[in-house]
């Protein structure tokens, strides 16, 4: 089962060409600045503009060929627009009915109640969206989507319209539903924070072409790329929590390169939890520094080195582990520094990680 | 009170008239109206001038070519006799048709702007979950432009009642079948009656103020989702 899709659209002088092959489970996320053709790539999966000349197959179902093209209401798709957009003339409940009602029986795999649990809408259903809180509304149009059964869920940016409370309101859900559902997840976002705690697998899009496509964690720290270019460029490490240190208020999280100290967050033992490493936040050291304020130091070695502006130098580190490819690192460090240690791919060096943050 | 046999029934002519025109108007005004709002056809401002054009044509000039086109020797009038049937001047008939020409902009320029406010998101929120063009026309442009159709009703409704040029020029005046009441004041003033001439004015004013007090209240009291 896979996803595969070539989408052509042209409008004016705007050229959007993009191939995908996409895994059939996880969560895809297609990254991008704003006019990279993002959501258009979106609106063209979802049959809502036309793209002659476009292709897409989702689990062996032809959605479009060059000759043919079903309409959207007869592709097995959710959507979640930036807005929630839910029908103003109807309660929640009929929200959610009206998708749920238009699909067969057979095809109701999902049950409704299950839905509406995982967004916690119960309390809302006999209001009418103007009742509801933006943040509401949208976890209401999440389940909307969900309840059709779709093959395929889309989102465009569904937290780009919310202010900070609200998106911190939302991501537990959104966290949870990508965790917890088989169904292959498109998530279309310009946040670097939304693609770091949710995506597997990322797609990069700039000026409508596609140019890199892979699992969300290399894709971070390739330096090639504008992800780790950008002065917050940051790294992705996937650690469990390993236990906590309740003397200090400490939670250890085990990752595949030794262990973090972080401070306590309230997690049970064994819950996978992604770290976000700022490239400015990690210093470099020839030798282990033994009087240091900094907790969290591992032996690393040099992979790959690249200018970031006039003063600046992105490091690439591969954490030293007992398995072949070590977690990645980003080090932003000055040239004069780089110089002075006399810094060059394949030199072992100590990272010291001044701080990492929770992305759960 | 003081009205007159043939004013209860220029006034129930009226008022038949009205409602009449304004559901034909509806039926009609409402799958133009929403293909107006859809279409990308270049020629639809041609279709547009058309339906707008009774709102700065004299009525009297809308009048004599329908009772042109409409009498025995028209073209529209003369089929209908070669087919055995009565050409619809100077008939009940006749106003109708009249009356749905001349309100035609009053209902398809409300319901028109009403599709369009709606936007295309909710039709395309519609057709990700599944539901057909029909569908969505039905289950989401139609309740959401449900102020739309309101007005269009109201507007249709009372541009008919007012109505005088087309009338007397296709309906005539022959009381108990084309007198409407418009005609039946102009009558009375003509002949000096003013007391008779009060009465019915006053009657309709009251029944066209009642009637829009009545549509406005529901309409406020049902539009539950707009606080």
């Amino acid at each position: 089962m896979s996803i595969e899709a070539h989408i052509q659209v042209e409008r004016g002088t705007f050229k959007l060409n993009a191939r995908l092959e996409l895994p059939a489970s996880g969560v895809t996320a297609v990254f991008g600045p704003s006019g990279s053709g993002k959501t258009t790539l979106l609106r063209a999966l979802a049959g809502l503009d036309p793209c002659p000349g476009s292709r897409v197959i989702v689990n062996g179902t032809s959605w479009q060929t060059t000759t043919e093209s079903l309409a959207t209401h007869e592709r097995s798709i959710g959507l979640v627009f930036q807005e929630p957009s839910l029908f103003e003339h109807l309660t929640v409940q009929a929200n959610l009915d009206f998708g749920r009602q238009r699909i067969s029986k057979s095809a109701q795999t999902i049950p409704l109640d299950h839905s509406i649990e995982l967004l916690e809408i119960s309390p809302l259903l006999n209001r009418y969206p103007h009742q509801l809180s933006v943040g509401e509304q949208q976890r209401v149009a999440i389940a909307r989507a969900l309840v059709v059964c779709p093959e395929w869920l889309l989102l465009d940016e569904p937290l780009a319209a919310m202010d900070v409370a609200r998106k911190r309101e939302i991501l537990p859900y959104l966290e949870t539903l990508c965790r917890e559902s088989d169904l292959p997840i498109l998530y279309v976002s310009h946040s670097r924070e939304e693609v770091a705690r949710l995506a597997d697998h990322l797609v990069v899009l700039n000026e409508g072409k596609v140019i890199a496509n892979g699992p969300a964690i290399e894709i971070f720290s390739n330096l090639d790329l504008p992800l780790a270019s950008e002065p917050d460029s940051a790294s992705i490490i996937e650690t469990t929590v390993a236990g906590h240190d309740n003397t200090y208020g400490l939670t250890l999280l085990d990752f595949a390169g030794g262990q973090f100290q972080v401070t306590h967050h309230d997690l049970p033992v064994d819950t996978p939890v992604r770290l976000r490493v700022q490239a400015n936040d990690v210093s470099l050291t020839l030798e282990r520094p033994t009087q240091t304020s900094i907790l969290n130091v591992f032996k690393a070695e040099v992979v790959e080195m690249a200018e970031a502006g006039p003063t600046h130098v992105l490091v690439k580190l591969a954490i030293s582990s007992n398995s072949d490819s070590g977690p990645t690192l980003l080090a932003r460090i000055t040239r004069k520094s780089a110089e002075q240690l006399a810094l060059q791919p394949g030199h072992a060096v100590y990272a010291q990680i001044k701080s990492a943050a929770l992305l759960n | 009170m003081n009205l007159q046999p043939e004013d209860w029934n220029a006034l129930w002519i009226t008022l038949k008239l009205a409602a009449t025109s304004t559901i034909i108007l509806i039926v009609l005004g409402t799958p133009l109206a929403w293909w107006l709002s859809q279409t990308r056809f270049r020629g639809k401002f041609l279709l547009e001038a058309i339906v707008a054009l009774p709102l700065v044509l004299p009525p009297t000039v809308l009048g004599f070519y329908l009772l042109v086109a409409l009498g025995p020797s028209g073209p529209v009038g003369g089929f209908i006799k070669a087919i055995g049937g009565q050409p619809p001047v100077f008939s009940f008939e006749g106003l109708i048709i009249g009356s749905v020409i001349y309100s035609m902009p009053f209902v398809v320029q409300p319901l028109q702007d009403a599709f369009k406010a709606i936007g295309t998101r909710p039709l395309e929120v519609a057709a990700t979950l599944r539901a057909t063009p029909w569908d969505r026309f039905w289950f989401v442009a139609v309740p959401l432009a449900r102020s739309g159709f309101v007005t269009a009703a109201v507007l249709g409704f009372a541009h008919t009642l007012g109505e005088f040029g087309v009338v007397l020029m296709i309906g005539g005046n022959i009381p108990g079948e084309t007198q409407v009441v418009s005609i039946a004041i102009y009558d009375h003033v003509e002949s000096l009656a003013y007391t008779k001439a009060h009465w019915v004015a006053g009657t309709l004013l009251v029944i066209s103020f009642l009637l829009l007090v009545a549509v406005y209240a529901g309409n406020r009291k049902f539009r539950v989702w707009k606080p």
